[in-house]
């Protein structure tokens, strides 16, 4: 008995719809992310995630509104991400009910800023999201970097260093995804998520590649991941996320249920 | 109208404490507040807190509410909440070391290098996530709350009171801890039930109605 393995499901918010096409059977808009956070909680969800991808920034308003609305029904943790680059975007997004904030590009720009936030709001709401891609050869050992731009731009550093740089500035937690693995439905890269989780104090979110309910426990059992985050798999009902905890059990895991 | 008065002091998100009363106590005005004579007359206090014990009593010293609190956690229905609870005993080893409000005997004391007995597994701190809290009494507050029901915890500090008979609430990491304490009209919790989904809701709501 003891702390529970946290399974968190993420949602891409897009001008204050959820994006991606969430599908679940009977579901009246699926684009709300009011009624989705809804379900999500229902089915046992451990938090939530929200990434907002609006490319605009004039149009941030539109996610507080967001995550007030959901805050104001759904009573789990909620974590918001996506252009969170100034203190103001951080307050703004506590106050309207988020309990965590991720931060990722505006880490890389200047380090200093995390150290900043945590020091303001406390280390428990500052989330520092990695997007790392394996960069050695055959043969060579393992070895992984930071990349921003969906992947695309390497930044030449180190993740491992990065995540344990980062939880030294004020990180509470660390959300980790492979590039590599994302969207593949291939499973995280465990190699890279035990190297980070192993390498850092705080709790490590595993993202980027899930594709069936093995994964999930893989993540945890291999990868040494404090949570697993997940989209596709729980937006078009191939699992539900109860479904997924007991198959965790059934590996040992220890899931809320 | 039953009033209920969070005590505002500008240490984290008060938003999702007064939406989850709202929520399960829609007869109740509930407001999010600073003012001392507000804090005075409310019927029940709720005192949150996030962040750091230093600035937890800074900014209470700073907005002259240490002797209002100090006050309300002896006289009327009290829920203390994740940083509340340790500010409520003597001292926290948080910051270097902080005098704290000494309303409780005891001390707050930082979780060291853990390891799951079971396992050998290294645990993280903060201890962040759904754990289980073993329930030591039959007090009013768990009415109606499973026995080892998971609320959601997000911490590096514990509360290790100096009477065991405080301790109402027991959690496991890596040891035994105390997650909830109380007396009297004061009850106080190191999760946060107002992100503890069904769980939670059921505590708050219990604390509403809640006749010590």
């Amino acid at each position: 008995m003891g702390l529970a393995k946290r399974i968190i499901p993420c949602l891409d918010v897009d001008h204050g719809r959820v994006v991606k096409g969430v599908k679940f059977v009977a579901i009246r808009d699926a684009g709300d992310p009011v009624e989705i956070a809804r379900r999500y909680d229902q089915q046992g969800a451990d938090e939530l995630t929200f990434l907002d991808i609006t490319a605009s920034s004039d149009d941030r308003a539109t996610m507080v509104h967001v995550v007030e609305q959901v805050a104001a029904e759904v009573f789990i943790p909620l974590t918001v991400g996506g252009g969170i680059r100034t203190l103001d975007d951080v307050r703004r997004m506590l106050n309207a009910g988020a309990d965590k904030v991720s931060i990722n590009t505006a880490a890389i720009a200047r380090p200093e800023f995390v150290r900043e936030a945590a020091e303001r709001f406390g280390n428990q709401c500052i989330v520092v999201a990695i997007d790392a891609k394996a960069v050695h050869g055959e043969g060579e050992s393992p070895h992984w970097e930071i990349f921003t731009h969906g992947g695309r731009r390497p930044t030449g550093i180190d993740a491992v260093e990065w995540a344990r740089q980062m939880t030294e500035y004020g990180a509470g937690e660390i959300l980790l995804t492979s590039m590599d693995r994302d969207g593949t439905k291939r499973g995280f890269d465990l190699a890279l998520t035990r190297a980070i989780s192993e390498a850092v104090s705080v709790p490590v979110i595993a993202s980027g590649g899930v594709g069936t309910l093995d994964h999930l426990a893989d993540g945890i059992l291999i990868g040494r991941a404090d949570a697993v985050l997940a989209a596709s798999i729980f937006h078009f009902a191939e699992y539900t996320i109860e479904q997924a905890k007991r198959h965790m059990q059934g590996r040992g895991i220890e899931v809320r249920l | 109208m039953t009033h209920i008065a969070i005590i505002d002091y500008g240490m984290g998100n008060l938003r999702s404490v007064a939406k989850a009363l709202e929520h399960v106590a829609p007869s109740s005005q509930i407001t999010v507040t600073h003012d001392r004579s507000a804090i005075r007359h409310a019927d029940r206090v709720v005192f949150p807190g996030q962040g750091s014990i230093r600035d937890c009593l800074r900014e209470l010293a700073h907005w002259d509410l240490l002797d209002v609190v100090r006050e309300a956690a002896r006289n009327k229905p009290f829920l203390g909440l994740c940083l509340g609870p340790q500010a409520l005993l003597e001292f926290s080893e948080e910051n270097g070391g902080v005098e704290c409000l000494k309303v409780l005997p005891g001390r707050v004391v930082r979780f060291g290098e853990l390891c799951d007995p079971a396992t050998g597994e290294r645990l993280k701190v903060p201890h962040m996530g759904w754990n289980q809290v073993h329930q030591l009494n039959d007090h009013g507050l768990w009415q109606g709350i499973p026995q080892d029901s998971r609320f959601y915890f997000v911490h590096s500090y514990y509360l290790q009171p100096a009477d065991a008979a405080l301790t109402v609430g027991r959690t496991d990491y890596g040891f035994g801890f105390a997650s909830a304490i109380a007396r009297d009209n004061l009850f106080a919790v190191q999760f946060h039930p107002e992100k503890s989904a069904q769980a939670g809701l059921q505590l708050l709501a219990n604390f509403a109605g809640w006749n010590p």
